[in-house]
Formats: structure tokens, C-alpha cells, sequence
């Protein structure tokens, strides 16, 4: 069974935190279309205050994705400090005490993840949200594990469902959330949370397919 | 981008600096240094008043604090919903043990940081409950009314809830008056130009010299339409007869008149719009009950006005004449 070690979570967290860094205006452009085109800033903050803090104390994955969560909870707010907070939370009481991570294991974090982003969100699939990159994401990497392919198949259905899911959000009218009041005039472009969330995956499983 | 600030990204922090030394007898800090209190609370045996939302919109929030008003506040980034921690935080600073009200706008980021910050208050045995302003109209239909947004006539709703909480309603009484506040409220914008948020430099949205955009949102959330600009009679109009159906408001009634300001347009502009709203109202036999005219709840330097109308039984007329001092609102009995 193909793992990876998790003792030392930098691997997927300092990635993680440079993505975010590298696209900061790109996320603040593409909401700034039908938001208000803060996503990047408050990302970004977010993220740069979680590196300071993992570099004065680092740790396993579980501990990197739980500082992550409470800085974002603690001092992002809007709606994706709660948002991303539960999504890493989630992660990182998946992966607690574990030593190693394998497919099941990645598996068990995703779900867990999604769970915890529906059960504080309003938002159903097709509300152009982060949940529509979220959802076929789970749900592929889940299909390709139920198939027994193997942990890096896994991780590529994960991440090409996550870019069709965004890319998806284009033609998709915004429910919830800031851009919701535009209405149709919300067509168009695609939703800043469903790009910052496929960034996220990609580099998640980017992460740990150079690690296998 | 003409701003008298310093670093764009430390504006709010700068902001609740001054706001503290400015008003040392009616705010106090807490532990978290975006939350502040009304220097007495929490007030023993009283329920606690909790709103909190994106900054920006000065006086609100913070200049709600006050004695018989809000007992604390937190406070966003401009424009973006305060974190969980920051509603928890406010909800220990106000609570004397009577439990806390809630009273916010409905807005997808505080929802759900509201939401986690109940959450949280469960563990330390605080009750919290909430009431979510949705009294602009043109946000959604009449059918949809959990989905329209809280405006202008969230004040209302301090104001009544902050009342009867200092009468020493029970935390279901506050929250029953506040509610019915909001439900008897009916609000809607007019925008003539747009506003930046400093840290981006440029605003995000245009409204075109000579046009307006009616129903625009609080952080300039498009609206119903844009149209070439009309005179203050054809405004009035134009938002009463939006507002005035929908809840309907009839002949015979005793209402609040709340106009405010977005931010950039003066005073005088104001006092125009009111004018021409009070010819329309005491036509239809509507009594103005009680006038509020200024900048109450704005959205940066944006140009454009609110209007709001509450519809008052003889409770709510009680709680808008209770006395209440804070930065946005001096009553001193009616």
C-alpha cells in the first residue's frame, strides 16, 4: 500500500501557503468581477500569518492544518474564514495521530472535509460556490478509491474534477453569497471560492504525488 | 483614491484607535482589540445586546454602543464579516448571566460566523439568540424574505431591542421586540456614485455621472436598476412606492421615517429627501411618529440615500422613545 509520512506536514502546507501567496491578485482579480475583490487579500493574510506561526512551531500535518483552521476562524472572519476554517479543521482531526497517510486515509479527510463545509454553508450544488468544485471532487477521488486504483490515480480524478467543477461555475447563476444580488449578471465568470478551493486541492495532490 | 488614511491595510485598527480616545465615556476596550463594549457592561441583570458586521458603514456598528443600546460589538475588515471569535468574544463581554441578543444583518459571512460563535458560546453556558435584519426590499422578492439583506433599518432594531433589554425584558422579550421591529421595517437605497475600499485603491462597481442606482446594496451590491438621475420629489416617490406596498403601510398608521446618508452626500440633500418623503407620506394619511434624519448607517464615501419606514404598535413607540446616548443616536425622552 502506497503512504506517505505526515510527521513533518510542511510538505503539503508550505506549498499550500505559497500558492495562495503566488495567486493573491489573481483570486482578488476574478472576484473582483462580481464581489467585492478581496478573496487574494484575506487569503493571503490568512495564510502568511499561518506561515510565521508554522515556522516558530512546526509540526505533523494534523497540527499544520489546525493552526491553519484557527487562524482562519480567529482572525480571517467573512465567509471564507469560517468556510476554509471547518475545511482544515476537518482535515486535521482526520489525520490526527497518524503517522502515515494512504488513500483511504486522504480519503477519510476529503469526506470529512466536505461534510463539515456543508453543514455550516446554505449553499446546494449549482450555487456557484466552493461547493461545486468540492463536491465532484470528493466524489471522484471517492469513485476512483471504491474502484481500488491506486493513491496518485486517485489524486489525478480529485484534481481534474476539481478544474471542471471551476470551470463549471462560469455558466452558473450565484445563489449564495455576496455575488448572489447580481442575478444573472453573475454569469460569466467563474466564483473566486471555487477557484481558490481547486488551487487548494491541486496543490494538495501535487504535494503528495512528489512525495510518494 | 483621495483618502486621509495611513497604511490602507491597518485602516480599521486606526479607526477603533481614535474611536476609543475619542469616545472614552461611552466605549471600553476588551481583551480582543476588535471588540469593544459600552464602558458599564456587562449590566447586571440585564440581557446583553450583540451586533457586529464588515466596517465601513460608520456609525454602524460601533457607534451603536451605548447605554441603553448595544453592549458590545465586533469588528470586520471593511466590508467583510468579523471572524467567530470576534461575535464569541463580543458575546462574553456583554453577558451578565441573563443571556445575550444578537442583532445583526443577514449576510452569508456573519451568518455563518454568527453561527460558530453560538456554537462556541455553548461551551461556557451563554445563551445566545439571534434576530437577522432583512428589511431592504429590493435585495429579493416578498416570497424570498430570508434572503434579502439588512440595511439601515438594523438601527431600529438595536434601538427597540436596546430598549426593551434596559426595561428588563427577558432574553425572549428582547428578542420577540426585536424581531418585530425588523418584521415591521421596510428600507431601500439609492446610489449616485461608488466607494473604495482602501485597500484595493479603486472602486469595484461604477455608477456613470447623470444616472442613479436604485436598490443598490450597502457595499454596492447592484440593485433593481439604473436610470438617469431624478430630483429628490421623483426619488421619494420612487422609494415609497417600492417600500409602502410591500409591508403594505396604510392610512391611519404611526411609523419611524429613518433617511440616511451613504457617506459623500450632505445633509442638506437629506433634509430634501425627507421633505418630499413626509409631503407623500401625510398624503396617504401615514403619521410620522417619530423622524430620524442623518448619516446613520453608510457604506464608505458612497454618494446616494436610504430611506426606512417602521410600522409601531404601542410597544415599539415605547421602546423608540426610551432614552438611549450613543455615538449614532441621543434620545433624551420624547
Amino acid at each position: 500500500m502506497t503512504c506517505v509520512s505526515i510527521q513533518d506536514g510542511s510538505f503539503i502546507l508550505m506549498p499550500l501557503i505559497r500558492a495562495i501567496q503566488d495567486n493573491k491578485q489573481y483570486l482578488s482579480d476574478i472576484d473582483g468581477f462580481i464581489g467585492d475583490g478581496d478573496h487574494g487579500i484575506n487569503m493571503n493574510k490568512g495564510f502568511t500569518l499561518c506561515e510565521e506561526q508554522l515556522k516558530a512551531e512546526p509540526g505533523d500535518l494534523s497540527h499544520g492544518f489546525k493552526t491553519l483552521s484557527h487562524i482562519l476562524m480567529s482572525q480571517i472572519g467573512g465567509s471564507m474564514g469560517p468556510l476554509y476554517g471547518m475545511f482544515f479543521s476537518a482535515m486535521a482531526k482526520a489525520s490526527k495521530n497518524k503517522d502515515t497517510l494512504d488513500a483511504a486515509g486522504f480519503g477519510q479527510m476529503l469526506t470529512a472535509a466536505k461534510d463539515k463545509v456543508q453543514s455550516i454553508s446554505e449553499a446546494q450544488p449549482g450555487d456557484k460556490t466552493l461547493l461545486d468544485v468540492l463536491l465532484p471532487a470528493e466524489e471522484s477521488y471517492r469513485a476512483a478509491l471504491n474502484a481500488n486504483e491506486s493513491f496518485d490515480s486517485c489524486l489525478d480524478r480529485m484534481s481534474s474534477a476539481a478544474e471542471q467543477g471551476r470551470d463549471a461555475t462560469k455558466d452558473m447563476v450565484a445563489k449564495v453569497g455576496r455575488s448572489s444580488r447580481l442575478g444573472e449578471r453573475s454569469r460569466g465568470v467563474i466564483d473566486a471560492g471555487s477557484a481558490s478551493c481547486c488551487l487548494i486541492l491541486q496543490v494538495m495532490a501535487k504535494a503528495i504525488k512528489d512525495t510518494i | 483614491m483621495q483618502k486621509v488614511i495611513n497604511d490602507p491595510s491597518k485602516v480599521v485598527d486606526e479607526m477603533v484607535e481614535g474611536y476609543i480616545k475619542a469616545h472614552p465615556n461611552l466605549v471600553a476596550r476588551t481583551q480582543n482589540p476588535r471588540v469593544l463594549k459600552y464602558v458599564n457592561a456587562p449590566i447586571a441583570n440585564k440581557v446583553g445586546i450583540v451586533t457586529g458586521g464588515g466596517s465601513g458603514h460608520k456609525p454602524a456598528f460601533v457607534g451603536y454602543v451605548g447605554r441603553n443600546m448595544v453592549d458590545a460589538v465586533a469588528m470586520g475588515e471593511i466590508f467583510s464579516s468579523p471572524p467567530a471569535q470576534m461575535f464569541y468574544d463580543a458575546f462574553k463581554a456583554a453577558d451578565s448571566g441573563k443571556g445575550v441578543a444578537c442583532l445583526y444583518g443577514n449576510y452569508a459571512g456573519d451568518n455563518m460566523n454568527v453561527k460558530m460563535a453560538i456554537e462556541m458560546a455553548l461551551d461556557d453556558d451563554i445563551e445566545v439568540k439571534t434576530v437577522v435584519a432583512n428589511d431592504d426590499v429590493p435585495s429579493a422578492p416578498k416570497d424570498a424574505l430570508n434572503k434579502r439583506r439588512g440595511v439601515a433599518g438594523e438601527i431600529l432594531m438595536w434601538k427597540v431591542g436596546g430598549a426593551k433589554a434596559a426595561m428588563g425584558g427577558t432574553l425572549d422579550e428582547v428578542i420577540a421586540e426585536a424581531q418585530k421591529a425588523i418584521s415591521n421595517t421596510r428600507s431601500m437605497g439609492i446610489g449616485l456614485s461608488p466607494c473604495t475600499i482602501p485597500e484595493k485603491g479603486s472602486p469595484n462597481f461604477t455608477i456613470k455621472a447623470g444616472t442613479m442606482e436604485v436598490g443598490i446594496g450597502h457595499h454596492g451590491e447592484s440593485g433593481l436598476e439604473v436610470c438617469p438621475l431624478e430630483t429628490s420629489a421623483q426619488m421619494a416617490k420612487r422609494m415609497t412606492d417600492i417600500i409602502l406596498p410591500d409591508l403594505p403601510f396604510g392610512a391611519g398608521d404611526d411609523v419611524v421615517v429613518l433617511v440616511s446618508g451613504l457617506g459623500s452626500t450632505p445633509y442638506m440633500e437629506l433634509y430634501i429627501l425627507f421633505n418630499d418623503v413626509e409631503k407623500i407620506l401625510s398624503q396617504r394619511g401615514i403619521n410620522i411618529y417619530h423622524p430620524y434624519v442623518g448619516h446613520y448607517f453608510t457604506s464608505l464615501e458612497m454618494a446616494g440615500v436610504t430611506l426606512t419606514i417602521m410600522k409601531l404598535d404601542d410597544s415599539l413607540k415605547a421602546c423608540i422613545d426610551y432614552e438611549c446616548d450613543c455615538m449614532g443616536l441621543q434620545q433624551f425622552g420624547r
